[in-house]
């Protein structure tokens, strides 16, 4: 059984069909990409597999169960417990520190532990900015930080909405990296991306196109490193 | 983690808060001097409206009932009278503390020695009593007709040793008479005849101005009436009448026993004309309606004008507060919508922002209601030149409006959090 399948899934805003009957499998311990033009539906896909968003139709199976028909708390309860979510402006909460951005997720899941914060930030590589705030921290720290909150609940699925989109190359290689260390240790990564050699990076990509999947490509040589093109 | 998010969410948004706190304390300030002031303004008003005279006139059973029978309002016709040594016990009926003045009225005639009649009147003017419950009290006309103005002399002095042989005359009485100060009338009654000084001519501006005014025992022993007494004014504090109250006036044994016990425990005017009727013996205590009523309606409109500037002001509070929670929550929509991302249900979001408004509440509440007891205060010594006693009511009313106004001031705010989807704030769409 697949950890999520979306079937004959559609989101229709008016006449405007965001996602048109998409089919979609992700395997459990799989890095899958989700790759497209600007309104090609990734970000809506992206918010009904994170169960921030509800289908027009069709069946959202995480875990076997379908989620697409379920109430607003429910869907809050699985973004809870099965989903961690990393967005590319980072939304890190201005006036916490980064462990405490930490313990947020944390907070809202169970019990705030700020050692097992700690543990995440050293993870990500942050230990030592545990104290500093989202203002003190560059965007590659920042988003660091969202990757140590994202998976600090030991959630099903890593969702990622262009996580690289606000970095530099530097930091972009950081935050692949961690995703491969993630992919590693067993964790399912969804990424959304417009970047090519970060969507190369994954196991597979899915292409989408006027809310359809277009195609879809196996990465042979999949290794989780990133290869960076140089223009001349 | 509750409260850190709390403290350091007031830190970064301290402006915004200390908005908020200001705007509660305008509102709290505003409801604890008013709410002081009206629990407080009865007396204070009732004071100041004692400066119109008596609100209670005692007469003899007999005399009372041909008054009303033939429309007579003055002058002894009957020849009763209620008795001088039960004056005395005004001041130990159930409202005893409400009886703030009272004077008795003995009057009779005497012959000048030019021939011409002239009424006098045996009052007290500043009579001093030992009370059987130890406590000292000064009355008589001196304050019950505290608009008399002394045009020459001066008030008479009861407690001086010549007081039985002096006395007061109106302007009209002077007049006529061709009388100054310190000139001296010589008067013949029907038991005795008396040399009086004239110590002071006042002006009443009514028939009071053609009386001369004696102490009661000068009037009694010019007319033989030792002993008696025509009538007593009482002023006193009292409740405005209501349903209940004029029910009573009419037949208070047509009450229940528990209207009976709420009337008579209230400083109604009838239930106080009551308690006069019963220490004094074959009397009835009037109410002079004019007045009584006066004092009801400004009692009213007073309270009612306070009670519509609470009113308003909390309603200014609610809408102040409505737009920065509101504002507030718009600025930290991206926080919230987060939260709500991460797995926070409405609940906890709702009881963070509520805790954060409510504690800013709790600050502006208490510094709004101290400065409501300086405003109180203010009030009181510019208004009836004397202190508003705070009401420990006034404490838990202004708390419990505070809670409710800053409540319903976040009804916006929370509806608009409530709505909020992550997906609109976290991806702009």
């Amino acid at each position: 059984m697949s950890l999520l399948e979306l079937k004959n899934v559609s989101k229709i805003y008016g006449e405007l069909h965001a996602l048109d009957h998409v089919n979609i499998k992700v395997e459990k311990g799989e890095w899958l990409a989700i790759m497209g033009p600007s309104g090609s539906g990734k970000s809506t896909m992206m918010n009904i597999i994170g169960a921030l968003d509800r289908a027009t139709e069709g069946e959202i199976l995480l875990d076997g169960e379908d989620i697409a028909k379920k109430s607003e708390k429910a869907l809050t309860n699985i973004r809870r417990d099965k989903i961690g979510l990393i967005f590319q402006q980072f939304h890190l909460v201005s006036y916490l520190t980064a462990v405490e951005n930490v313990m947020l997720s944390q907070y809202y899941h169970s019990v705030p532990d700020e050692k097992e914060a700690l543990e995440a930030l050293e993870r990500v590589g942050l230990k030592d900015r545990a104290k500093h705030y989202p203002s003190q921290l560059s965007g590659g720290e920042q988003q660091r930080v969202c990757v140590a909150r994202a998976l600090i609940n030991y959630p099903e699925i890593i969702l990622a909405d262009e996580p690289t989109g606000n970095l530099d190359e530097a930091n972009e290689e950081i935050v692949v990296e961690l995703f491969r260390k993630l992919h590693q240790e067993g964790t399912t990564l969804i990424v959304v991306t417009h970047n090519p050699e970060v969507a190369e990076v994954a196991q597979r990509t899915i292409v989408l196109r006027n809310g359809k999947v277009d195609h879809e490509t196996i990465n042979e040589n999949f290794t989780g490193k990133i290869k960076h093109i140089t223009l001349m | 983690m509750f409260i850190r998010m709390i403290a350091k969410a007031f830190l970064r948004q301290w402006k915004k808060m200390a908005m908020i706190a200001l705007t509660i304390a305008l509102g709290a300030s505003l409801a604890t001097a008013m709410l002081s002031v009206m629990m407080d303004v009865e007396d204070k008003i009732n004071q100041e409206l004692k400066a119109y005279g008596a609100n209670i006139t005692v007469v003899p059973k007999n005399s009372s009932v041909i008054s009303e029978l033939y429309d007579v309002e003055d002058g002894n016709i009957t020849g009763s009278y209620l008795r001088e040594d039960e004056l005395g016990k005004i001041k130990t009926i159930f409202w005893a503390f409400n009886i703030i003045d009272y004077s008795p009225f003995i009057s009779t005639t005497a012959v000048l020695e030019n021939g011409d009649e002239a009424t006098v009147t045996g009052t007290w003017f500043n009579h001093h009593m030992d009370l059987p419950t130890g406590e000292t009290l000064d009355a008589g006309i001196a304050s019950l007709r505290s608009w008399w103005d002394i045009t020459e002399g001066e008030w008479l002095d009861e407690q001086s040793s010549m007081a039985e042989h002096e006395a007061m005359v109106g302007t009209a009485f002077a007049e006529k008479e061709g009388i100054s100060a310190g000139d001296e009338i010589t008067l013949d009654g029907d038991n005795e005849k008396l040399t009086v000084t004239v110590v002071g001519i006042f002006d009443a501006g009514g028939e009071e101005d053609d009386i001369i005014y004696v102490a009661v025992d000068t009037a009694q022993a010019l007319g033989g009436l030792e002993g008696n007494i025509d009538s007593i004014e009482v002023s006193a504090l009292t409740t405005p009448d209501n349903e209940l109250a004029e029910m009573a006036a009419k037949n208070p044994g047509a009450l229940s026993v528990s209207q009976y016990e709420t009337w008579y425990c209230t400083a109604y005017t009838s239930s106080v004309c009551y308690q006069i009727e019963e220490v004094i013996t074959d009397s009835v205590a009037n109410v002079v309606r004019q007045v009584a009523d006066s004092e009801g309606q400004i009692l009213e409109k007073m309270k009612l004008l306070m009670v519509l500037i609470t009113i308003l002001s909390l309603v200014g509070s609610a809408l102040g507060i409505c737009n920065l929670v509101t504002a507030s929550v718009m600025e930290r929509s991206q926080e919230i919508g987060l939260m709500k991302a991460v797995g926070a249900h409405n609940p906890a979001i709702t009881g963070l922002v509520l805790c954060e408004i409510l504690v800013t509440a709790v600050i502006g509440g208490v510094a709004g209601f101290f400065a409501g007891i300086g405003f109180a205060q203010i009030i009181g010594q510019s208004v009836f030149a004397s202190s508003i006693s705070l009401r420990p009511m006034v404490i838990p009313v202004v708390a419990v409006l505070i809670v409710i106004v800053t409540l319903i001031g976040c009804i916006p705010a929370i509806r608009m959090l409530l709505k909020l989807r992550p997906t609109e704030v976290l991806h702009g769409k």
